[in-house]
């Protein structure tokens, strides 16, 4: 994938995600230069068993994580359309989670910020390892003028909704 | 310290509920590495010195989780459990993928070791450095399924609880046991993910004997420091690349085995071995592909081949039952080794196997022991408590593995595996059972047989091996050689899917350990002096062996009688193991491990190996 000047979109296309977590990997490789699940700021949710997806920023069209920051410490990106997080600033009040609909930012588990997803300047190493394997949940696109919110959900939510998917309606008992 | 460790190790005594850390000198690491090197070395010191009298269900033994460096750095992670086995009182590396060794280790821990008894049914949660042992009693007799869900319910409340401000929880990493575990089964595995096992050793039946339940972790911190992380990330890309061009083995995975290893090589058990071909198209791999895969690629962590695939059963009469592939051990053994051929039979057997908390193989072997039985008139319907154990009911295996897992009437004699059933039986019926159990130093073998000469064990990789009939640790010459045990060692040390290192030359598993670790070790030392040493500890115990059972070489390095049978059908009908080259390469093998013409090592290679103490304790069985 070459480095796009304009605003961009991670598309996903969550039931196909294998669970094997590169994205996790080369994101916190990229980030921290460590292997570090826990600091990326994707995470591959799997909370049954087989129902495995990345949960990351879904570049809400309207943005209220920016707009909840009592300290504005986030910003958005003019060049990727991401949400960046100034670590000096922040106060890792947890606001931003609490405005995300999916409560997707989670806190950094050694330095006191919010961690969300930067969209590595415009060239996403987790989309990356995804295609390099061919899974090819995750896709950069140009950012258009679409509901992004609507990929802005909680861990379990999207598990339910791949429970049906996938198990039926057996699924539901292991929810 | 030695980089890519975490550098500490939990150790938890269930009787008195003590919560220790611990520790091991940088030479212990240098030499054992982690995972299987490291039990044997801890299994030794700890208990050697006493250990026929150990018994393996009792709350002496040892289970040990551990990882090694290279978990969660070479792709593919993997835990690796240990202990006294059940199965064949020896020492089993039984290593199992999933996240658990991933999220221990960046807990900020290598291992955890326990010893002791629980006087009521406990887990041990694992959140960073706060490690807690909490009540179990909620999910004690829950199926594997059920134990995963309602311990990620209960450890994911708690972080809320205990962390408001930190955002969405990921669920933890568990390893579990089932139903059969906590009936100290001998066939039972420590589980993770539903459909992972550590089988080969039995330790599901240590853990419940232990009355631990399961342990859960969750950690925060990163992997582990290692001395040279630009050449970790070429390495990793290296073995990546490598998996990313094999597109048959990505699709299907061991999945296409289930057919072809009957079909082709004509090495598959079927109906307990009496034959080992079919070319049943009904069982190929696109018949499961296209009906029961819901999910073509499912893996863990770091994983570019994701071999699994996730298997569901929609509807009809086995609706619910949800597994992996099944992998081909799982297709082989709860498919033609019971005379089934169809895919949802097959996946709904290695379903209930999994909530079972039981292990495919052992479980598959002993109970295609038992219909054999039957098929003789050895075992009535009367034995078997009314179940018609015919080959290819579906229905009628599952019944009989419910019998197992619970320990209920016949249940309770095939609940001790294969082995330990004949001998059992045998008395009872006043006959030699042992033609039968297809076997080896009370291990049942893997879905790969020797007799056609197409497969890749040899004649002597099971009568061998110091882990009986496992097929992934088997024995051959070279010792430097690919299929070699001791390399096996070094995949179940550094603990990681050795599935990812088929594609890249064997040694960039020794570069992968000196860019994390630091230190160089070359395939030379590491087959002819680290491994030895961790084999020769492992045949030591193997041999001291007891309380119930004890191991002659002289009888026991053998393979099982069937194996001398002449096939009876397929491309290699008439072929069968030839007694007098077992013998011969049996001799190599000896000499070229340090072993006397009686199988015992000798006091020469045991003090070479700076191993004085195991040719001490070995004076009682010379």
């Amino acid at each position: 994938m070459t480095r796009k000047k304009e605003p961009i979109w991670i598309a996903r296309e969550l039931s196909r995600c294998s669970g094997c977590r590169k994205c996790e990997i080369a994101c916190s490789l990229f980030h921290e230069n460590r292997i570090w699940p826990d600091a990326s700021m994707i995470r591959v949710f799997m909370l049954v068993p087989g129902l495995e997806f990345p949960h990351f920023c879904a570049q809400c069209e309207d943005y209220p994580c920016v707009k909840s920051c009592p300290v504005d410490a986030l910003s958005i990106s003019k060049r990727t359309g991401a949400v960046l997080v100034d670590k000096k600033t922040c106060i890792a009040c947890g606001k931003c989670i609490d405005a995300c609909p999916g409560r997707i930012p989670h806190m950094h588990p050694r330095e006191k910020h919010v961690v969300i997803c930067d969209l590595c300047h415009g060239n996403p190493q987790c989309v990356k390892v995804c295609q390099e394997g061919s899974w090819n949940v995750l896709r950069t696109v140009p950012r258009k003028d679409s509901a992004y919110k609507l990929y802005a959900r909680k861990p379990e939510e999207i598990t339910r909704d791949l429970a049906a998917k996938i198990y039926g309606k057996i699924g539901e008992e292991y929810l | 310290m030695i980089l890519g460790y975490a550098g500490k190790f939990l150790d938890i005594d269930l009787s008195t509920q003590s919560i220790k850390e611990t520790g091991f000198s940088d030479e212990v690491l240098k030499d054992y590495v982690g995972g299987r090197g490291l039990a044997a070395k801890i299994l030794w010191d700890r208990l050697g010195s006493r250990w026929e009298t150990v018994d393996p269900l009792g709350p002496e033994n040892i289970l040990l989780l551990l990882t090694g460096p290279l978990t969660g750095y070479f792709p593919g992670g993997r835990t690796c459990v240990s202990g006294k086995s059940p199965q064949s009182n020896g020492v089993v590396g039984s290593t199992l993928s999933g996240e658990f060794g991933v999220e221990l280790r960046c807990a900020g821990y290598d291992g955890v070791i326990v010893t002791g008894k629980a006087e009521k049914p406990v887990y041990l949660f694992i959140k960073d450095s706060d490690v807690e042992l909490r009540d179990a009693s909620g999910v004690w007799g829950k199926d594997g399924k059920q134990t995963v869900a309602v311990l990620t319910k209960e450890c994911r409340e708690l972080l809320q609880t205990r962390y408001p401000r930190y955002g969405e929880w990921k669920e933890p990493a568990m390893v579990y046991v089932g139903p059969a575990g906590e009936n100290r089964v001998r066939t039972a595995v420590v589980g993770s993910k539903w459909a992972h096992a550590a089988g080969y050793g039995g330790y599901g039946a240590v853990m419940g004997a232990k009355r631990l339940k399961a342990v859960v972790a969750k950690g925060t911190g990163p992997l582990p420091e290692v001395a040279d992380i630009e050449k970790v990330k070429r390495l990793i890309k290296k073995v990546c690349e490598n998996v990313y061009e094999g597109e048959m083995w990505r699709r299907w995975g061991t999945g296409a085995a289930g057919y072809e290893v009957g079909a082709k090589t004509s090495s598959e058990p079927i109906r307990n071995w009496q034959e080992e071909w079919h070319d049943e198209k009904s069982f190929g791999v696109d018949k499961f592909e296209n009906r029961v895969w819901m999910k073509q690629y499912w893996g863990d962590f770091g994983c570019p081949t994701t071999c699994l695939k996730l298997s569901v059963i929609k509807d009809g009469k086995f609706k619910g039952a949800i597994t992996d592939n099944p992998d081909y051990e799982m297709q082989a053994y709860l498919g033609p080794n019971l005379g089934i051929f169809t895919p949802e039979e097959n996946v709904f057997l290695v379903s209930l196997i999994d909530d079972l908390g039981l292990c495919g193989i052992q479980t598959g072997n002993v109970m295609g022991f038992a219909a054999e039985l039957f098929q003789e008139d050895i075992l009535t319907r009367e034995d078997l408590d009314g179940v018609e154990l015919k080959w290819g009911d579906a229905e009628a295996f599952a019944a009989l593995a419910k019998k197992i897992a619970f320990r209920k009437g016949i249940g309770d004699v095939l609940a001790e595996g294969t082995y330990r059933a004949a001998l059992k039986i045998g008395k009872m019926k006043n006959m030699d059972l042992l033609p039968y159990a297809v076997q080896s130093k009370g291990i049942s073998i893997g879905a790969h047989g020797i007799r056609s000469g197409k497969d890749y064990p040899e004649i002597i990789s099971y009568a061998c091996s110091v882990q009986g009939g496992d097929h992934t640790s088997t024995a051959s010459l070279p010792l430097d050689g690919g299929g070699s045990e001791l390399m096996e060692i070094f995949n179940d040390s550094g603990v990681y899917c050795n599935f990812n290192s088929f594609a890249v030359s064997r040694n960039v598993r020794f570069d992968f350990y000196e860019a994390v670790t630091g230190l160089e070790l070359t395939r030379e030392d590491w087959c002819f002096t680290k491994a030895l040493k961790v084999l020769q500890l492992q045949r030591a115990m193997l041999l001291l062996g007891g309380p119930d059972l004890k191991w002659d070489p002289k009888v026991h390095d053998d393979n099982p009688p069937r194996f001398y049978k002449p096939l009876p059908s397929g491309p290699y009908k008439g072929k069968a193991a030839d007694k007098d080259a077992v013998e011969e390469y049996k001799k190599r093998y000896y000499e070229a491990v340090g072993w006397d013409k009686n199988g015992i090592p000798t006091s020469e290679i045991l003090r070479e190996l700076g191993l004085r103490d195991v040719d001490k304790a070995l004076e009682k069985v010379r």
